[in-house]
């Protein structure tokens, strides 16, 4: 141990154990593409998404419309890029939303304990008695369906799971003689949070806001297919996958390429997320 | 086996979760579908009603008693099989629910009659030869399965079963009984979809149940012993694994509920799911209420039953 510790070594991530796998790559580029598409996607698309620029529908792959046309003739292409936004932007927002309260609330619990932690736990646990898919039509069905309704809803369905597995970690993180030495020197809980668990459940938790990401793509991806998400004229990947559903029997484009790009990104997501080196992944 | 009295509290305790965990949730239901929507009156009697209309019916349908006393009400009604009247076509609930319930509790019986024994052996055997071809083909379809949206994997039967092969009707749930085979037609596009979606979720928990078993000790001396594989795996790991195994199952039952509510919307099929869907489109609340409801219960009595069978077959919960 002693020779390799002395032995000059460079801080590369292969050395220092950060270095990913070509599964883990591949999906990280996936990923990393579905990222600029959604920032710069509605300015690389050929044609402006809403509009009718075929008068065949269910057109089959051409040179001019890429991966063919929809059941208004309007390009997939264009609109699997504006959808990226919608999709992307929608998950994303709510995943830190879900996380960020779930990790708060789990290391609070964690390091108060006593009647709070109790209650809490409760509470949450029976949300998790909610099917996921179920919580979205209920509130959708309540306040109807916009953008902001459908942030917060995903959020609040996917927090009480982050709750518990931030939690988890901290009761174990919390028992650690740094913690108690740290308590022993009189500090505060705010100080115990921010520096002594925080940093050490960050990357299992960096791990599972990836797999919530995925969770939050399936959801809302199955809401707007139902109709009850993103509404018309816009629409993400889940709902191209509705308008076009008519396009099933003729095995159109229309119908298969926005299920691929909801593919692609939550299987890269989970390849990405199981191939993280274990240092980040199992830390604690 | 005999178990003790800890184990009785265990389990009783576990149901009295269970029980509390419904309060909340049937609360949690009520007051996403009565209070958040604003005034149920008003919606109903739409912006031309007068005022005084708006009042009338306030008190008619009881909507000025205070919330707690209305949810009261309400979860009484519920246990007595009154579930209120359709906001929609003013019938009954319990009468629009009724054969639905029936048309989906069949469709979720014959999914669970077919995927369990299929993912018990999938599982068993991806176990058994952990690393073979099998094992890598199954492992890559179940990641797979479970990380697209169920409506995908109906979207790909439907291509693959009706219209590449032509074996079967594409999207539309035949209301014809008259032959077996019709039956069997009308079914088959549901369940087929129903048991990818669950079967993948109950195949990875029954491989890791039986793998972890397998990596035990006592496992490993049958191995030394120079037992085969198989006797190793069925007679040795097996009954230890059959705990982890029937929690696996129902956990991955309560997939079935997420499930079926996609699926009876894509296929048409007259259940309580689609009868839900279209209850949040006309925004008919009361029969969103009793739908959620059900689905919850079930979903919460799979979960419940899921840790119930892990509590009753590992000896060391039972202290």
């Amino acid at each position: 141990m002693t020779d390799k510790a002395l032995s000059f070594r460079l801080p590369t991530p292969r050395n220092l154990g950060y270095s990913f796998n070509w599964v883990g790559r591949i999906g990280l580029l996936v990923i990393l593409f579905w990222a600029v598409v959604a920032i710069i996607g509605p300015e690389i698309a050929p044609y402006p998404p809403g509009e009718i620029v075929n008068w065949d529908y269910f057109t089959p792959m051409s040179h001019d419309y890429l991966l063919g046309t929809d059941y208004l003739g309007r390009d997939v292409l264009s609109r699997i890029l504006m959808g990226a936004r919608y999709t992307v932007g929608i998950a994303l927002v709510s995943v830190f939303l879900a996380c960020a309260g779930g990790v708060i609330l789990g290391m609070v619990a964690a390091v108060v304990g006593g009647w709070f932690d109790m209650i809490l736990s409760r509470l949450l646990d029976a949300f998790n008695g909610i099917p996921s898919l179920l919580f979205g039509l209920v509130t959708v069905a309540a306040v109807g369906s916009s953008i902001p309704v459908l942030v917060l809803t995903l959020a609040a369905i996917y927090l009480p799971g982050s709750y518990r597995f931030a939690r988890a970690l901290s009761v174990n993180v919390n028992t650690m003689d740094f913690v108690t030495v740290a308590r022993a020197r009189g500090e505060r809980t705010p100080y115990l949070i921010l520096r002594e668990i925080f940093p050490n459940i960050l990357g299992p938790v960096l791990a599972d806001l990836g797999l919530r990401f995925v969770f939050i793509v399936l959801v809302l991806s199955g809401l707007s297919f139902l109709g009850l998400g993103v509404q018309p004229p816009n629409a993400d990947w889940g709902a191209l996958v509705r308008e076009n559903i008519e396009g099933l029997s003729l095995g159109a484009p229309a119908i298969l390429f926005p299920s691929v790009a909801i593919a692609s990104l939550t299987i890269s997501v989970n390849m990405f997320i199981d191939n993280l080196p274990t240092k980040i992944r199992d830390r604690s | 086996m005999l178990r003790s009295l800890t184990t009785w509290m265990l389990v009783g305790q576990r149901l009295a979760i269970a029980l509390l965990t419904l309060v909340i949730v049937s609360f949690a239901v009520f007051f996403a579908t009565e209070l958040l929507p604003g005034d149920v009156a008003q919606i109903l009697l739409g912006q031309a009603a007068t005022p005084e209309a708006v009042a009338g019916l306030r008190k008619a349908m009881g909507l000025d008693e205070p919330a707690i006393l209305r949810f009261l009400g309400w979860l009484a009604g519920l246990l007595h099989g009154d579930l209120g009247t359709s906001y929609v076509n003013h019938m009954a609930v319990a009468q629009l629910i009724g054969d639905r319930l029936v048309n989906s509790l069949k469709l979720a019986g014959i999914t669970t009659l077919v995927s369990v024994p299929v993912s018990l052996v999938l599982g068993i055997s991806a176990a058994m030869w952990r690393g073979s071809i099998l094992d890598r083909v199954v492992t890559v379809l179940t990641i797979s399965v479970i990380s697209v949206p169920e409506f995908m994997v109906a979207t790909l039967a439907v291509l693959i079963f009706a219209v590449w092969l032509g074996w079967l009707p594409a999207l539309s749930y035949a209301a014809d009984t008259s032959s077996f085979t019709a039956i069997l037609k009308a079914y088959a596009m549901p369940v087929i979809t129903l048991t990818f979606v669950v079967s993948a979720q109950m195949i990875r928990m029954t491989r890791a149940a039986v793998i972890e078993t397998i990596n035990t000790p006592y496992v490993e001396m049958a191995l030394l012993k120079g037992a085969r594989r198989s006797r190793m795996v069925l007679r040795h790991a097996l009954p230890n694994a059959l705990g982890p195994i029937a929690n696996a199952i129902a956990l991955s039952l309560s997939y079935l509920v997420g499930g079926v509510i996609i699926v009876e919307t894509i296929f048409n099929y007259p259940g309580v799911a689609k009868l839900m869907v279209d209850a949040v489109s006309t925004r008919d609340l009361p029969l969103i209420q009793s739908c959620a409801m059900i689905f919850c219960v079930s979903y919460l009595s799979l979960i419940t039953l899921a840790d119930l069978i892990a509590i009753l077959s590992n000896p060391r919960l039972r202290r």
